[in-house]
């Protein structure tokens, strides 16, 4: 993906990079500007580590200590829908490792590995704040399912695959 | 007022702000009127309705149709079906109701409120409605004070930090008023990444201004000008809500130039997270908020001698700060004359796991954990058998049924062996193997280790080795001895908290469970019936 061919990352780009000039005078701005750049790009390419190191004049090796050494960012693009399945105590009590075998059982996927046609990834992820409603499931950055029993998990995909 | 002829009731409790009830609401609100039904369609928030497993609820009056939604479709099809084409959306009704899903729906008469006092009361998103409920009260008295009277008066109060640790807080913000320098920090630490906590979440999203208020306070205690609240970035919710609050207080002249007409000023700002769990421990958080990956400083010096930028800076966490205003509104003898001597006040905890209701309850310090699991989190249910509570959270304790008149205040570890932590009381009942929960358990604090030191990097790696092989049916004696060994050395020599405070837990479970590990050993099946031996197990993380 590089910058000639793509014209909507030329427009993605410009977007970053009207927020990095809105911070860039701050200190201590990579991780907020990281959390933009994924926000916008879904996933944290090394040509985009490139691109901000040099408009922050951060060394490129910062930068990409910076992206592996936190959960949050990803370098490999992700499914449209994350879903991100909590493994806490408090959920694995409540059989999160249940649903997360029937996740994977029904999408076929490995970890972190968008489905093929693109609409899913699933990641396990620590505790969501929400462990009364234990096991939960957190599809995007809002739908919170709480209490989710492994039969729920086909119906609960299928409201995202007929929002296609 | 009652002119509309649709009213819609969102149930907002300490569950579904979980489910980000308060996000469902403004979507609702966004799409009645995007489609012009605003003079149609009343949107009202009340209290819990008591079902909570499956999502947040929607009352439709006057048809009386209650409706439980998940997602932001559910919200789009209820407007577009019922509202617009009076159609009732089948598959999102909801016919029957368990009023037994929460700790609010029962009479918790022994809570006391004093953090969660608007939570789920007052619509964060309205500064009037805080100040209404004496908001910022504290805040005006503070400034009428002098920094050594309010540093006194939290001292006299016997505040102690919310975070775990449990450090007196006006100690902490008198040693950082006493350095001299230019310039100072004030930080709330919103990183919550303990498994089984979700009070700070339900504080940022039911009451941000309380804590924006404490932190204002403790600008003008210490000196310092400038403050971050530092939130998990998977928390959105919490995000959003704090700079909301944030924008509306600078609108307000509560932050900025001149606080309340005054001399003193102070900015706020929200930094995120971005999933590190040692990023909780101070000296990383700071370390991430210079924009730097998270791993722990060496101590001392500690952070009010040099903090964030190496200036002076007080770091607390969001339960702490939420203290504050009340405190100072009502006298060090009014907190004192609640919970135990050591440890005023009150303490939030998060009921989960195998409990009746599970959810969030303010109770004094002091409180028994069987009366949390029993009166407030209602016991366990399917007439199970309870077998273990982890307290305190991931770094907690486990202990046995038999041990639950242990009253948890910050003595209480010292006293009986169970510890306070974060407030969390897990209940894992009988159909659970102590092997498979502390693999569970070691495996976070595994893939959680920063990796800077080698006894928290190499210990978590072989503990989770160890106690894997016990799963499948391979563990030995020596090897059970050998936890104990490691547990001593990350003790004694991991740099920071993470690896310092993972022998606790190990040894609490390995004490009280020894026979069943070592049942495990030349056994050909697991005795709970839990663990597959010998089944190649799927990669978890
Ligand atoms: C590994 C680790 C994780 C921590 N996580 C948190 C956290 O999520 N929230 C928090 O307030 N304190 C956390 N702490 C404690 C902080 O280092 C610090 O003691 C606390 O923020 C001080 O605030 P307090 O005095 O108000 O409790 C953690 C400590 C360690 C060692
Ligand atoms: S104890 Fe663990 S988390 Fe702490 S510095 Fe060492 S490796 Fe990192
Ligand atoms: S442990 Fe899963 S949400 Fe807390
Ligand atoms: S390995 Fe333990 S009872 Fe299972």
């Amino acid at each position: 993906m590089s910058l000639v061919n793509c014209p909507d990352c030329q427009r993605l780009y410009k977007e970053l990079d009207e927020y990095i000039d809105s911070v860039k005078g701050n200190t201590g701005v990579l991780i907020n500007v990281l959390h933009k750049a994924q926000e916008i790009f879904g996933y944290l390419s090394e040509e985009l580590q490139q691109h901000v190191s040099e408009k922050l004049d951060i060394p490129l090796s910062q930068v990409y200590g910076v992206v592996t050494f936190y959960n949050f960012f990803s370098m490999k693009p992700k499914g449209k829908n994350q879903i991100k399945v909590c493994l806490g105590t408090a959920c694995y009590v409540k059989g999160a490792d249940k649903i997360l075998e029937r996740l994977r059982d029904e999408l076929n996927v490995e970890m972190n590995e968008p489905t093929s046609d693109g609409l899913f990834s699933i990641h396990a992820v620590r505790c969501l704040g929400a462990c009364s409603m234990a096991p939960v499931v957190l599809i995007g950055e809002d739908d919170y399912y709480g209490r989710v029993s492994p039969d729920e998990v086909s119906k609960i995909l299928d409201k995202y695959r007929r929002a296609e | 007022m009652m002119s509309k002829p649709i009213t819609v009731l969102v149930s907002i409790d300490s569950n579904s702000l979980l489910l980000g009830a308060r996000h469902f609401k403004n979507y609702l609100n966004t799409l009645v009127e995007n489609y012009n039904l605003s003079s149609m369609v009343e949107i009202l928030e009340t209290g819990s309705f008591g079902d909570y497993g499956r999502g947040v609820l929607f009352l439709v009056l006057p048809d009386d149709v209650m409706y439980s939604a998940k997602s932001e479709a559910d919200i789009e099809k209820i407007v577009l079906e019922h509202f617009l084409k009076g159609r009732i959306v089948k598959d999102l009704v909801i016919a029957e109701f368990d009023s037994g899903g929460s700790v609010e729906a029962s009479e918790s008469s022994n809570e006391e409120r004093i953090v969660l006092r608007n939570a789920g009361s007052i619509d964060p998103r309205n500064l009037e409605e805080y100040i209404a409920l004496d908001g910022y009260q504290g805040l005006a008295k503070a400034l009428r004070m002098t920094p050594e009277g309010v540093i006194e008066e939290l001292k006299k109060s016997s505040l102690r930090g919310r975070g775990g640790a449990g450090f007196p807080t006006g100690l902490k913000w008198e040693f950082t008023q006493k350095v001299r320098s230019d310039e100072k920090f004030v930080i709330c630490n919103a990183d919550e990444g303990e498994p089984g906590t979700f009070k700070d979440r339900l504080i940022m999203e039911g009451d941000p201004h309380s804590v924006i208020e404490g932190m204002v306070i403790a600008g003008y205690a210490v000196g310092a000008s400038k403050g971050y609240i530092y939130i998990r970035g998977e928390y959105f919710e919490s995000v959003a809500s704090l700079r909301g609050a944030i924008s509306k207080a600078y609108e307000y002249g509560l932050l900025g130039q001149s606080v309340l007409g005054t001399e003193f000023s102070f900015d706020l700002s929200v930094r995120l997270g971005a999933g590190a769990y040692v990023c909780g421990e101070e000296t990383a958080l700071i370390e991430s908020i210079e924009g730097k990956s998270g791993r722990p400083r060496l101590k001392p010096p500690y952070p009010p001698v040099s903090g964030l930028y190496d200036k002076p800076t007080v770091v607390n966490n969001v339960e702490t700060f939420a203290c504050v205003p009340p405190i100072i509104d009502k006298g060090a003898g009014w907190f004192r004359s609640m919970g135990t001597q050591s440890s005023p006040g009150t303490k939030v905890f998060s009921l989960c796991g195998d409990l009746v209701k599970r959810g969030i309850v303010e109770v004094p310090m002091g409180t028994s954990v069987r009366d949390l699991v029993h009166k407030f989190g209602g016991g366990i249910p399917n007439g199970r058998t309870l077998k273990m509570v982890q307290t305190g959270g991931a770094a907690g304790t486990f202990i046995k049924p038999e041990e639950m008149d242990a009253e948890l205040d910050f003595d209480s570890f010292k006293k009986s062996g169970a510890s306070l932590g974060s407030g969390v009381i897990l209940a894992i009942d009988e159909t659970h193997c102590a092997v498979d929960i502390a693999k569970n358990l070691m495996e976070f604090f595994a893939h959680e280790s920063c990796g800077k030191c080698s006894p928290c990097r190499e210990g978590t790696r072989v503990i989770v080795h160890i106690l894997n092989e016990f799963s499948k049916g391979r563990g030995t004696v020596e090897m059970f001895n050998q936890l104990y060994d490691i547990s001593d050395t990350m003790e004694e020599s991991s740099f920071c908290g993470l690896g310092q405070s993972v022998p606790i837990p190990l040894r609490s479970i390995l004490d009280r469970f020894e026979n069943e590990f070592l049942s495990h050993v030349n056994s050909p099946v697991c005795p709970v019936g839990v663990c597959k031996f010998d089944k190649p197990e799927k990669k978890k993380r």
